[in-house]
């Protein structure tokens, strides 16, 4: 079988925020870059985001970096690194500047400035209270942005590959990556994408639970790829479950709900979250809400038939702020949840939304790997957005953060690129070897004709993640999550699918995006069972407090092996002062 | 529940047909995409595209019971059986519910979907009232799912020449947008017999489009803009 080729300066895998972002910095810069998606540009994830974009801009308040920064460090529960927080928080307002002069259609205040509302874990002067700091479009910012971006790609001429999918990185004997080996999903053709620099931009794998706000098709494919190719995937178990999702469906109900007034209310009708943050209540981070969530259901307080949800409140917001700041929101709560939310509460329940944890990198989405303590750049790979962790967001993350971060690293990834192809002439050689993984996996597709469907292996990942590793986690349980799962893995190598036509093989595709899953799902359930600690998303039974002595520290997990490896925080910032750990109070 | 779908791959069949289906839903199946789904995992060579299963990405668009929508907020409980699934109608398939929908992207990239402005930028963000905000909403929104441009007679007719009501929605986007210094290069962009004017004002596209916009209405603007520039 003999695979074409093509090269590239760069390739790009992943057309959402940060895919997009990198993309644009370098066609502008002249760069010859392809950009492979599975799904045509404005249908990748980010379409999804609905609260904001960070940035303390201070259009209606008072605020500054620095109060951001706090924000953030405070909301990772001291685990993400103060370098790139700092270095995030910064960047911030001259990202969200720069794409308004895209023509993103920010909503507007009075005066014309671009509107920002309150979120979860923002606030003034170090925690005083909630400020105003997610820069919004309604709430469909995702759906603006990414249209946006997507929009400057083609003013930009950017060559996408739409409809392609990544199957596996081309890393050569000295560890250098020289791009990937993809496949046309139309025509099931392979071909080699040849590049000096390749960016993983593929989004986060929340598909790997049953109950997730995640679209389907993201299923960790960069996670899948670094893994094979020997990288480590750092702080996998830090999971977060965004306190509203619609119950049985799933489907996201912004944060922005409760920044514009908003507010959760158990069985009785009781404002619970005045018990456990007192100060800002519903606006406390995510890890904080989602847990008193669980406790209130938990402890027989939750709504429902069987007590099963919570209830979101926005009625007393009125119609017109409903209309005018949360129509989204309106059409999904008829949708999904057969609530006219001008009149009722909408039923939510905490929801697998964001994974913390990914493909390690430093600030200018450099891909490495830990060495005696220090980091070992790889050369030729790079990663922006939520398949990377660089890692601002820690144990958990704050609402609004994450469209940031794709901007910010995105911006910077496609800049280190940029500096890195400069000094670089000519495409390294290929090694004899380069198609041989992806051809053998599909090989074992083509020829099966037998075995376990894809669907029900799946299903058995996503219930195992759901049960063993969720909002609260049990000694006993993850032990056995890590047993389960690994039997998972083993039955993923024996999948069979009846398709075997090579024309828009969606049945491929998934089986193919399941082996991306399980390198997520193993990773994450020994990732969880380690850790000793509670801190951020991820809350122990038997270790209910955080351990700043022992567990200050990134975890990496190795697929050799399932190995496990772990690196200190970087508390030292860029230029300022180090926040201290401290109690977690909101 | 029962189903009628639409089948065709060029790789085995030698001409379309419909296969019907009789599937055992599950109580937490609500939407049309759920049952689809469910379908796919017992017969896995039915291929359709989906992704955010919230009506946003705008990839599961089919033919519903003769009528254009998304499947993922297609409730079950509103259609009668058999449900009757055909791909968009008027674009070529690929396989099965998966349309080859080259045409209908070039049109939409064919009015230069992006803002003009060659003024120098300012440090912070250029100003926009709300009042001029607002003539953005119900045009923004757009999902590209092409349910408008693929139930539109005259995009059916004359796909290669005829924007169709999603390009142009989008044209009036940016006609729109007091940021844009573009309007001029804009109107004589699609100032031709079939590019704008082949819009009778059928207003299909208002009928079937799943978030709600209007695009007859935003072709009204655009020719009101055309005329208004001539007198």
């Amino acid at each position: 079988m003999s695979i074409s080729k093509r090269q590239f300066d760069a390739v790009v895998v992943g057309a959402g925020g940060s895919g997009l972002r990198a993309a644009l910095q370098l066609a502008e810069a002249n760069l010859k870059v392809a950009v492979l998606s599975k799904v045509f540009p404005t249908r990748s994830h980010t379409v999804a985001a609905q609260g904001g974009v960070a940035a303390s801009l201070g259009n209606d308040g008072e605020d500054n970096w620095h109060w951001h920064m706090f924000d953030t460090v405070k909301g990772s529960d001291y685990l993400g690194d103060q370098d790139a927080i700092e270095f995030m928080c910064r960047k911030a307002n001259e990202a969200v500047y720069e794409l308004e002069h895209f023509g993103m259609p920010f909503d507007r205040t009075p005066d014309g400035k671009i509107y920002q509302r309150p979120f979860g874990g923002q606030t003034r002067n170090y925690g005083e209270g909630p400020v105003k700091r997610s820069c919004a479009a309604a709430d469909r910012t995702g759906h603006a942005m990414l249209h946006t971006l997507y929009q400057r790609n083609l003013r930009a001429h950017t060559q996408f590959f739409v409809e392609w999918m990544a199957l596996d990185l081309i890393r050569d004997a000295a560890g250098d990556v020289l791009g990937v080996v993809a496949m046309e999903m139309e025509t099931g053709e392979v071909m080699i994408l040849q590049a000096k620099a390749t960016l993983l931009a593929t989004g986060g794998a929340g598909r790997i639970y049953s109950a997730s706000t995640n679209a389907f098709i993201n299923t960790g494919d960069g996670l899948g790829m670094a893994a094979r190719a020997g990288i480590p995937l750092e702080d996998m178990e830090f999971w977060q479950f965004h306190p509203t999702g619609v119950a049985g469906a799933g489907v996201l109900i912004t944060e922005g709900v409760r920044g514009e007034g908003g507010f959760l209310l158990n069985k009785n009708g009781e404002r619970f979250m005045e018990r456990y943050a007192p100060t800002v209540k519903d606006l406390a981070s995510r890890d904080v809400v989602s847990r008193a969530m669980a406790t209130e259901i938990k402890e027989g307080r939750g709504a429902g038939k069987d007590g099963e949800y919570i209830l979101l409140k926005l009625d007393h917001l009125g119609a017109e702020v409903i209309d005018k700041r949360l129509p989204g929101i309106r059409e999904i709560a008829m949708k999904f949840a057969n609530v006219d939310c001008t009149k009722d509460p909408i039923p939510v329940v905490p929801t697998c939304h964001y994974q913390m944890g990914g493909i390690p990198t430093n600030i200018h989405g450099q891909v490495y790997v830990p060495d005696a303590g220090g980091e070992k750049v790889v050369h030729g790979l790079y990663a922006a957005g939520e398949c990377s962790c660089v890692s601002v967001h820690g144990a958990n993350r704050l609402g609004t953060n994450s469209l940031l971060d794709l901007l910010v690293f995105g911006k910077s990834a496609a800049e280190q690129i940029i500096r890195d192809i400069g000094s670089e002439k000519a495409q390294k050689e290929l090694p004899k070897d380069a198609t041989d993984r992806p051809l053998a996996r599909l090989a074992r597709l083509d020829s099966a004709t037998s075995g376990e469907s894809v669907a029900e292996v799946g299903a058995e990942m996503r219930r195992t993640m759901q049960l063993h590793c969720g909002v609260f986690r049990f000694p006993d349980s993850l032990a056995e999550g890590v047993r389960k799962m690994l039997a998972v893995a083993e039955r993923v190598k024996h999948t069979f699918i009846k398709d075997k036509s090579k024309v828009f093989n969606t049945a491929r595709i998934e089986a193919l995006e399941l082996d991306n899953l399980v390198e997520t799902a193993v990773a994450s359930m020994i990732s969880a069972a380690a850790r000793q600690e509670s801190r951020g998303s991820h809350d122990r039974s038997d270790f209910p407090n955080r351990d700043d002595v022992n567990w200050m520290k990134h975890t990496f997990w190795w697929k050799e092996g399932d190995r496990l490896e772990y690196k200190p925080v970087k508390l030292k910032p860029l230029t300022v002062e180090s926040f201290q750990p401290k109690a977690r109070v909101y | 529940m029962r189903f009628s779908i639409y089948r065709y791959n060029p790789d085995t069949d030698a001409a379309p047909r419909m296969q019907d289906y009789d599937i055992q839903l599950e109580p937490t199946d609500r939407m049309l995409l759920d049952a689809l789904v469910r379908i796919k995992e017992h017969d896995d060579t039915l291929s359709l595209r989906r992704s955010c299963r919230e009506g946003v990405c705008g990839s599961d668009a089919m033919n519903i019971n003769g009528r254009n929508g998304l499947a993922c907020i297609t409730k079950l409980a509103d259609v009668k059986e058999p449900v009757v699934i055909r791909p968009l109608p008027g674009l070529p398939v690929i396989r099965d519910l998966i349309v080859d929908m080259s045409q209908f992207f070039k049109q939409y990239h064919s009015v230069k979907p992006y803002l003009q402005n060659d003024t120098p930028e300012p440090e912070k963000e250029r100003l926009q009232s709300p009042a001029d905000r607002e003539e953005l909403n119900g045009l923004y929104e757009c999902i590209l799912c092409a349910c408008c441009s693929t139930s539109c007679p005259s995009f059916w007719w004359n796909p290669d020449k005829f924007v169709g009501p999603a390009g142009l929605l989008q044209a009036y986007r940016f006609l729109a947008d007091t940021r844009d210094e573009a309007t001029s290069e804009r109107l004589d962009n699609l100032e031709d017999p079939y590019r704008l004017f082949r819009c009778h004002s059928i207003m299909n596209c208002v009928d079937v489009c799943p978030k709600g916009l209007n695009p007859t209405r935003a072709i009204g603007k655009i020719k009101e803009m055309m005329i208004k520039r001539t007198v």
